[in-house]
């Protein structure tokens, strides 16, 4: 027989739908509207996990996302999850889960043996063993701590499924829909305010569904229903079930974790299992609830005992009882409601044990005065041992017991920027504070009114005062409004082994270990204990914790001080966080103009920032990138190349003082170039130190276009709008970058005039369009395009540019009439072999460090005018003769290869920092010159060109003899550029 | 006439449509684009001409939409003009004579990409994508926002049912997948 905990009526399950499910690879059945810890729990199944520290069983502590003991791995396969509560995961049909943190089977635990040594394992025990000998630490203590720590496992494969991530806005966020949270909502969504009420359960009502009053004439979860429905009608409403608020950040913005397919077997295709919500609202009502306290006594750990709280929802919600024998441990009136309920659904109930002298009495079961001093029950409760106020002892059959210790308003997101909770002596328990994120309320048993019409007039008073409203039409139902009856009482005196926190294995006497070491703060102790880590962040534990080291200290318990909470509530998947950021999309791409081009041809492309370039081309037998390289190298300088360059950034810069403002962006002059020049440019930082290069061009008097560096084209833009915004507001220019709106190819080699020529319509004789002239042209009979004679190459060089959107037919097009002269497209690395060969220097060079003495450049800083960095680039310390300035370097052995990052040592003397003479910033292999070739940076190296010098990288154990030489390889006068 | 065959930022000859129940994604080729910056001290003169254009001068968060031109603010004294490609593909050069010495004019034809979202979807589709209070867009709002890290327009054309997103044209293809995904997963 199955199920056989279960009642035969009642709760809000769904009985004509079974679901199959497997834990721990058995079989079982429940029913739609079951959690897996209720499905569990109807199957009279108690043992459920291992603690963490030394696996001792466990079963249920609670229904709801606090639990700290019923962990399980769900789903099997690359759905596996680790570490997820049963008492949230929804039951469906085919639902798999394991049990976790255990070596062999949940029965026979080979860790359990930490049980037995647990007087060696203690609070802290890891700061005072593993000491000896210390050479043990990393290769035996360490590998086997790690092995046997951590909660659960990854299945290490990738995960399958897709989340979402989305954006809401309202008027006011409710966060729970229990009593307070509806009445708030209905009150809120009738005056036409736009309203998003989310709950983290797959039902709405929160406690309503727990509890067997009623509202009215009906009862709480069918007026949650009838709520819900009305609400659900509302255009200017959104209700989010299955929805956790696991945030309240800055400016009134809140996360939200939507699941939107955990309930299901997999997801639908395209659809994801989780959204992450960012949900902007003006007001927020927090009406999450509160939390049952449990009290610690003598093996207070054994399945079966939970919260009566928790027995409760069990009972009326899913219809299920832990056993047929329930005992209840209570400070307060509200674990007689538990014993209520459970006896008038037939359980019997052993005793309830009130610590209260003046505890209610009853006709139906016995009341006991006194405390539960132990139990027993090896995988799950048996007996409980009641010390009665005479000092004798009972003991009780049992296979449950629900602990009702008071209740802790769910403060937690009040604490979310860095709230402090206070204490109420009357609930002893902390209410929110008054220092809540903007914009908040709090509302019902949240900020301590835990009656139910308490907690409805509260969530409405709520959503009035948040929304300013001067009247509702909604009328509160008549509900339950009991006092609270409540002795404080944390724990039972004279216990070894009495669990506070079930996750982390801290008892009592770990708190009073702490105490007596010393470790007395609230945050001490829990660094020092782990009282309140991990996946539950010490919901249940707390304030057991707090209560004890206050009680030792002779403190009261807001002296002592309250640890605070940060998001997110309940753990949440990375793959939320992550949302469609992964793999293929973890960042955008950039397309060049020729991309499809060159996908076509084969291309290699290599990540630039987000761009995608064409690395190089390979060619039928070729066998390395080397080959296809050399070949790009040499057919360029031979005849003629094209290579995209769209990637460079581009800035417009217009006005009439354009030029005076270029004269201070840049370090040497640009007041006199002439209309139709273009001319290289460095700019400088603030501190002196070279920030990047590249060109402007003059089309006109009044308009300029200014090329970056790929990498430094948007820090180039940002730089010189806060130039003109910040520094220069009164100067007539306007920018705008047109990186994209222009597709821009070089083509270099000295056919690259007589390719152009076939496409350009204008003159291009060298004397009509020299080198470094610039125009606004046209191509192919009549389209806008502009034409630049620069070269990054050194050969004769041209760069040309044409709306995008023409940029894939202008490649075709040269591409064509280049074939006469064998034109040959190539990629990043033939042009970053080139711009060696003749010196350029580029991001390698421009580092961020070198100035622009360091890069040769010290004569370009203009002393006729004032630009940025020209004064500090002026500082002694970056003008010393012994600075580093750019050389070249080639082997001594022509096959000896140069790796970037070495650095330069003298031929003789040691190998050490101090003796360090430079670095290599870039290197290649030369086809033109045949051996490898590189820039780099020596101390006082213009002058000790023909030097020899050792290349060292001991890391990488190189050490070759190299020459120092002028770092322009080919062509130092540029005769061919200009040709 | 050049011989240049133009691509749309898909890259394709015709522009792409995908059509799903509640929404339909097209990309817009139609698409002429110029930056009008106002010149120092003539910022007047520069609005004056703008309201010739545009019917109006859009404020910060809007778009005039009702003339063959239709604009939006993208900074303070900086308004982005479009107009049909098809009509008006020397936009900026024309632009350049009637603002003269009062405006500078920046081609932005081919620096953009523009997807048209259409259908009863619309909304939760966008919620998917960028922080724009969508539901709240009232025709005529012009938002700047992120889409998958791309920082793009976001145009209300017709309240809760056309929303026009005008993106960087390198990452089209980028932006495409993002509402292709959007969409499915609200289909």
């Amino acid at each position: 027989m199955t199920q056989t905990n279960r009642f035969s009526t009642g709760g809000q399950i769904q009985r004509d739908t079974s679901h199959q499910f497997i834990f721990d690879g058995k079989r079982y059945k429940g029913h739609a509207g079951d959690t897996l810890a209720s499905a569990l729990l109807a199957n009279r199944v108690r043992l459920m996990g291992r603690s963490f520290k030394y696996h001792r069983p466990r079963g249920l502590l609670t229904a709801g996302s606090e639990e700290p003991n019923a962990i399980v791995e769900l789903r099997a396969g690359d759905r596996q999850e680790p570490n997820t509560r049963a008492t949230t995961a929804e039951l469906y049909d085919g639902l798999v889960a394991k049990s976790q943190n255990r070596l062999g089977s949940l029965r026979f635990d080979l860790l359990a043996i930490n049980d037995r040594l647990s007087n060696f394992l203690t609070a802290g025990f890891y700061y005072k063993t593993f000491m000896w000998p210390a050479a043990f630490w990393e290769k035996i203590y360490e590998p086997i701590i790690r092995n046997a720590a951590g909660l659960g496992s990854l299945s290490l494969k990738d995960d399958p499924d897709v989340y979402d991530k989305g954006f809401l806005h309202c008027d006011l966020l409710i966060i729970g829909a229990g009593p307070s949270g509806l009445a708030a909502a209905i009150t809120a969504a009738r005056s036409g305010a736009q309203v998003i009420i989310a709950d983290e359960d797959f039902c709405m009502g929160g406690r309503l569904n727990s509890e067997t009053f009623l509202l009215e004439d009906i009862s709480g979860s069918e007026w949650a229903i009838k709520i819900v429905g009305e609400l659900k009608n509302m255009p200017n409403v959104r209700v989010m079930s299955r929805t956790t608020v696991i945030g309240a950040f800055d400016h009134g913005t809140y996360g939200a974790v939507e699941r939107i397919s955990d309930h299901v077997l997999q997801p639908e295709i395209d659809k994801p299992r989780q959204i992450l919500w960012r949900i902007y609202t003006q007001r927020t009502i927090l009406a999450g609830g509160a939390i049952e306290r449990p009290i610690a006594f003598e093996n207070n750990d054994r399945p079966g005992i939970m919260l009566a709280s928790a027995l409760r929802t069990y009972a009326n919600r899913f219809s299920v009882t832990a056993d047929k024998r329930v005992a209840i441990f209570t400070n307060n009136d509200d674990g007689h409601r538990t014993a209520v309920d459970l006896h008038n659904k037939g359980v019997k109930i052993a005793a309830v044990v009130d610590v209260r002298s003046d505890a209610p009495t009853s006709l139906d079961y016995e009341v006991l005065h006194g405390e539960i001093i132990n139990t027993k029950g090896r995988l799950g409760l048996t007996f409980a041992e009641v010390r009665l106020k005479d000092g004798s002892v009972k003991s009780i059959k049992c296979g449950a017991i629900g602990m009702s210790g008071g209740w802790n308003p769910n403060v937690h997101m009040t604490c979310h920027q860095r709230g402090r909770p206070q204490w109420n002596k009357d609930l002893a328990a902390f209410v929110p504070g008054h220092d809540l994120p903007p914009g908040m309320t709090v509302a019902g048993a949240a900020n301590g009114d835990f009656s139910t019409a308490g907690a409805l007039r509260g969530g409405q008073t709520a959503a009035i005062e948040a929304l300013n409203l001067k009247k509702t039409s909604f009328n509160l139902p008549t509900a339950e409004d009991a006092t609270i009856n409540l002795t404080p009482f944390w724990y039972v005196e004279g216990c070894s082994r009495a669990w506070l926190d079930q996750q982390n294995d801290v008892t009592v006497k770990d708190v009073k270990l702490s105490y007596q070491e010393g470790f007395r703060s609230v945050e001490h102790l829990k660094r020092y204990t782990t009282l309140g880590m991990a996946t539950d962040q010490g919901k249940t534990s707390n304030m057991g914790g707090l209560a004890i080291m206050a009680e030792l200290s002779g403190k009261s318990i807001p002296e002592t001080g309250t640890t605070i909470f940060r998001p997110p509530y309940t753990p949440t998947a990375i793959g939320a966080f992550g949302g469609r950021h992964r793999g293929q999309d973890f960042h955008p791409k950039r397309l060049t103009p020729s991309h499809q081009w060159a996908t076509e041809h084969n291309a290699v492309f290599v990540e630039v920032g987000n761009w995608l370039r064409a690395q190089w081309f390979p060619r039928d037998g070729e066998t390395t990138w080397r080959e296809s390289v050399d070949r790009e190298v040499l057919a360029t300088r031979k005849s003629v190349g094209v290579c995209d360059v769209t990637t460079l950034g581009k800035i417009d810069v217009q006005g009439t003082e354009a030029a005076d403002f270029l004269n201070k962006i840049y370090c040497n002059g640009f007041a006199k170039l002439a209309v139709g020049k273009t001319r290289y440019g460095l700019m400088l930082r603030e501190d002196g130190i070279a920030m990047d290069d590249g060109t402007a061009a003059r089309l006109f008097e009044d308009h300029f276009v200014v090329t970056t560096t790929t990498a430094n084209a948007l820090p180039v833009y940002r730089h010189m709008e806060f130039v003109r915004q910040c520094l220069f507001p009164d100067i007539d220019v306007q920018l705008i970058s047109t990186t994209e709106a222009w597709a821009q190819y070089a083509v270099a080699g000295p056919n690259s005039r007589s390719v152009l020529r076939k496409i350009v319509d204008q003159d291009i004789s060298n004397d009509a369009f020299p080198f470094m002239a610039c125009a606004n042209i046209t191509v192919c009979g009549g389209l806008r395009a502009r034409l630049f004679r620069i070269s990054f190459s050194g050969e004769l060089a041209y760069e040309i540019a044409v709306p995008t959107a023409y940029g894939d037919a202008l490649m075709r097009k040269i591409m064509q009439v280049g074939a006469e002269f064998n034109i040959t497209p190539y990629g990043t690395e033939a042009l970053g072999v080139m711009r060696i060969e003749k010196g350029h220097a580029a991001g390698n060079e421009l580092n961020g460090t070198t100035t622009a003495q360091n890069l040769g450049m010290g004569r370009m800083i203009s002393k006729k005018k004032d630009s940025i960095g020209s004064i500090l680039s002026e500082r002694e310390g970056l003008n010393t003769t012994s600075d580093l300035r750019q050389i070249g370097i080639k082997p001594i052995f022509s096959e000896a290869s140069i790796p970037a990052g070495a650095h330069l040592m003298n031929i003789t003397g040691p190998i050490t920092a101090v003796h360090d003479q430079g670095y290599i910033t870039s290197s290649c292999y030369s086809p033109n010159l045949g051996h490898a070739i590189a820039l780099g940076f020596l101390k006082n190296g213009t002058e000790r060109i023909g030097e020899h010098m050792r290349l060292v990288s001991p890391l990488t154990k190189v050490e070759t003899k190299i020459e120092i030489v002028s770092p322009h390889f080919l062509d130092p006068e540029g005769e061919r550029l200009r040709a | 006439m050049h011989d240049l065959q133009p691509i749309t930022a898909l890259g394709g000859l015709e522009t792409r449509i995908d059509k799903f129940e509640r929404i339909i994604i097209t990309e817009n080729d139609d698409l002429a684009l110029a930056s009008v910056a106002a010149r120092k001290g003539y910022e007047n003169d520069c609005r004056d001409k703008i309201k010739k254009i545009l019917g109006d001068i859009p404020k910060p968060g809007q778009a005039t939409l009702d003339n063959t031109e239709v604009g939006f603010w993208i900074s303070p004294d900086q308004w982005m003009i479009k107009a049909p490609k098809s009509t008006h593909e020397l936009l900026a050069n024309n632009l350049k004579s009637f603002f003269l010495n009062t405006a500078s004019i920046t081609e932005q034809s081919g620096a953009w990409v523009c997807f048209d979202l259409t259908g009863s979807g619309v909304s939760e589709v966008m919620e998917r994508l960028c922080a724009a209070p969508i539901r709240k867009m009232e025709v005529g709002e012009a938002r700047r926002t992120t889409i998958h890290q791309l920082s793009c327009f976001v145009l209300c054309l017709k309240y809760q049912t056309h929303i026009r997103i005008f993106g960087p044209r390198a990452s089209a293809a980028t932006l495409h997948h993002a509402f292709m995904i959007a969409a499915k997963s609200c289909a």
